[in-house]
């Protein structure tokens, strides 16, 4: 509690120091005590429960096939987010365009993609074969060019990489127009008053910052992602979840192995949290570099601290200024 | 001086829906001239200034700038609309210098500097700081080249921002009302900057309510109102000794 700064004497009425009573907050005290109990209550139920055999959670917390079951989670995490991200951008700039075609065809995608559920999706994308039993490509009006078998494209795996990717790509179309729109239109102005074209301008001076607005939320879509990838389940992709219910199919231990998969769960939330919590630091500041990032190494050693501004209040920061080759550190 | 017209507008309209905010503006600079442009709120200076670069499109009239037919290209007896590399070239060589500074919030002073050369002139990023510290030393502010413009004074960000059009070597300079958002005391070491590029023989178009500026250092003086040019002249004639009462009722307010 905030008492500890407070002073323990103060002068009296008649000059000489006189001890202060803290305030006791003794309403605080019961309510924290309350809830603590509850707490340890549902603890001890869940601990001491006779059904659940905690020694064999202990066991299969790091069974192999757990393990290559989570490996698969964070790969479909990471490859659906970059997916979702990369299209999610591409999305919001045709939204944005004056062409449109490409206006409406943005709209259509976010508007179906985000209309079906991601069930629905992955369940679609792994049963493609039904659709087009092959997949061609082959260049018009010839027969050369490839073909594959539609079922051995579509597995569990890709089917997910598919569906959550194209998802998450119409969720995250929406917050990168937000973004960009966010960007004072003066930036834009200034842009093509020195001779940008409209690519160079998006490039060059509105994404950059948008980014700023932009990046934040995405620590929140792959967290989210992390767990949706459960999904993939339906479709056999061999992720966590996959796994984890194969092996209770067989030994019957439900309970047990949703405690080992939700462990790991908690545990790849709690580490993709800590990285979330840098990167909105990071770009929550001002100190952004966005446009020609310096190399990793020039990241790591070349962060100094600027000067404090002469004509502006003292505020230290620090701004990894040190970016333009070639150019001097004075 | 040469006789030169870098500028001249010749019955230039424009509108907005219904709007006419430019009712046929005829206007000319002529090379290494300094044109102020004064007049009430709402009267499309700014408009007319922005048609100067093509950053707005105008309706009707000729508008030849640098002896180009802004926006159009006349080729075998037809005028083609410009494509967007052509206008990206024209204004590449017009400086514009916006009321609210404009620096691009994520580079910091030297970077905003340099990055149109890099990226419009496709200069060597080492030899467009190089030129970036220059231009930054020119308006004073080579202390100041690593700062980003949330660090930098009202006053600093406009200076920067009219060595970032510096840069560039314009033909032609556009201010657009550079003072109008800075507090009193930092006025004047921007108006120092645009006097000095005045007495280097720069061609200037600049908007403004500074009307000591003005008399200084105009050749000419234009007084718009209601989307036309009332009166031109020299600052000696237009706010000195006005003829129509437009002017006249605008100036006792503004003197
Ligand atoms: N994009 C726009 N859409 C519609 N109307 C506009 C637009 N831009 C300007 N206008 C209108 O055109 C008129 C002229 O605007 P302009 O900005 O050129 O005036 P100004 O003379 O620069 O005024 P100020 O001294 O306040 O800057 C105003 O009535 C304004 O409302
Ligand atoms: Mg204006």
């Amino acid at each position: 509690m905030r008492t500890s700064s407070r002073p323990k004497e103060l002068s009296g009425p008649d000059g000489t120091p006189v001890p202060v009573v803290a305030l006791k907050h003794r309403d605080r005290w019961i309510v924290g005590t309350l809830a603590l109990v509850v707490f340890a209550w549902l603890l001890s139920t869940l601990a001491t429960n006779p059904n659940i055999r905690w020694n064999k959670v202990a066991e299969y917390l790091f069974f192999p096939k757990i393990i290559d079951g989570i490996w698969v989670t964070l790969t479909i995490s990471v490859l659906a987010t970059v997916l979702g991200l990369v299209l999610g951008i591409l999305l919001a700039i045709m939204k944005l365009s004056h062409n449109p075609v490409l206006n409406w065809l943005s709209t259509l995608y976010i508007w179906f993609f985000r209309g079906t559920p991601a069930l629905v999706q992955l369940i679609f994308w792994y049963n493609l074969a039904f659709l087009f039993p092959r997949l061609v490509i082959e260049i018009p009006f010839t027969n050369i060019g490839y073909f594959w078998n539609t079922n051995d494209v579509m597995t569990g795996f890709n089917s997910a990489l598919l569906g959550l990717g194209l998802n998450l790509a119409a969720y995250f179309a929406e917050t990168v127009r937000a973004g960009i729109q966010a960007v004072d239109k003066g930036q834009t102005e200034a842009a093509y008053a020195l001779g940008m074209t409209p690519v160079k301008r998006m490039r060059v001076i509105v994404l950059p910052q948008a980014l700023r607005i932009i990046i934040p939320p995405t620590g929140n879509e792959f967290i989210s992602m992390l767990k949706t990838t459960s999904l993939v389940y339906v479709v056999a992709g061999n992720d966590l979840m996959t796994n984890a219910s194969q092996i209770y199919k067989q030994n019957n231990l439900i309970m047990e192995l949703l405690i080992v998969a939700s462990l790991w769960y908690m545990v790849m939330t709690a580490i993709a949290t800590f990285f979330q919590s840098k990167l909105e630091a990071r770009y929550g500041a001002e100190a952004v570099r966005l446009v020609r990032r310096p190399g990793f190494v020039q990241r790591a050693f070349l962060k100094r601290t600027a000067q404090p501004a002469m004509g502006t209040a003292g505020i230290t920061l620090t701004a990894d200024d040190s970016v333009t080759a070639g150019k001097d550190l004075t | 001086m040469s006789n030169k017209l870098h500028v001249e507008a010749n019955g230039v309209t424009k509108s907005y829906g219904t709007h006419l905010v430019l009712a046929g503006v005829d206007f000319t600079v002529k090379a290494g001239e300094v044109s102020c442009i004064v007049g009430p709120s709402g009267s499309g200076k700014s408009t007319f200034l922005r048609c100067l670069n093509a950053l707005e499109s105008y309706d009707d009239g000729t508008l030849l700038v640098e002896d180009r037919h802004v926006g159009y290209e006349y080729r075998d007896g037809r005028y083609y609309e410009w494509n967007t590399k052509q206008f990206a070239q024209f204004r590449s060589r017009i400086g514009m210098v916006f009321q609210r500074f404009n620096l691009f919030g994520h580079l910091s002073a030297e970077e905003n500097v340099a990055c149109a050369l890099v990226q419009v002139r496709g200069v060597a990023k080492s030899a467009a700081s190089i030129r970036a510290r220059e231009e930054l030393a020119r308006v004073g502010l080579a202390e100041h080249s690593h700062k980003r413009p949330h660090q930098l004074s009202g006053g600093q960000q406009q200076r920067v921002a009219i060595a970032r059009a510096l840069a560039m070597d314009p033909e032609i300079m556009l201010f657009d009302e550079p003072t109008s958002a800075l507090d009193p005391e930092l006025v004047d070491e921007v108006l120092e900057a645009m006097k000095e590029l005045a007495r280097q023989g720069m061609t200037m178009v600049v908007v403004t309510h500074e009307m000591g500026f003005a008399c200084e250092v105009a050749d000419t003086v234009h007084f718009f109102d209601a989307g036309v040019i009332v009166e031109s002249g020299t600052p000696a004639d237009v706010l000195g000794n006005p003829q129509r009462d437009r002017t006249k009722a605008f100036l006792a307010k503004v003197l």
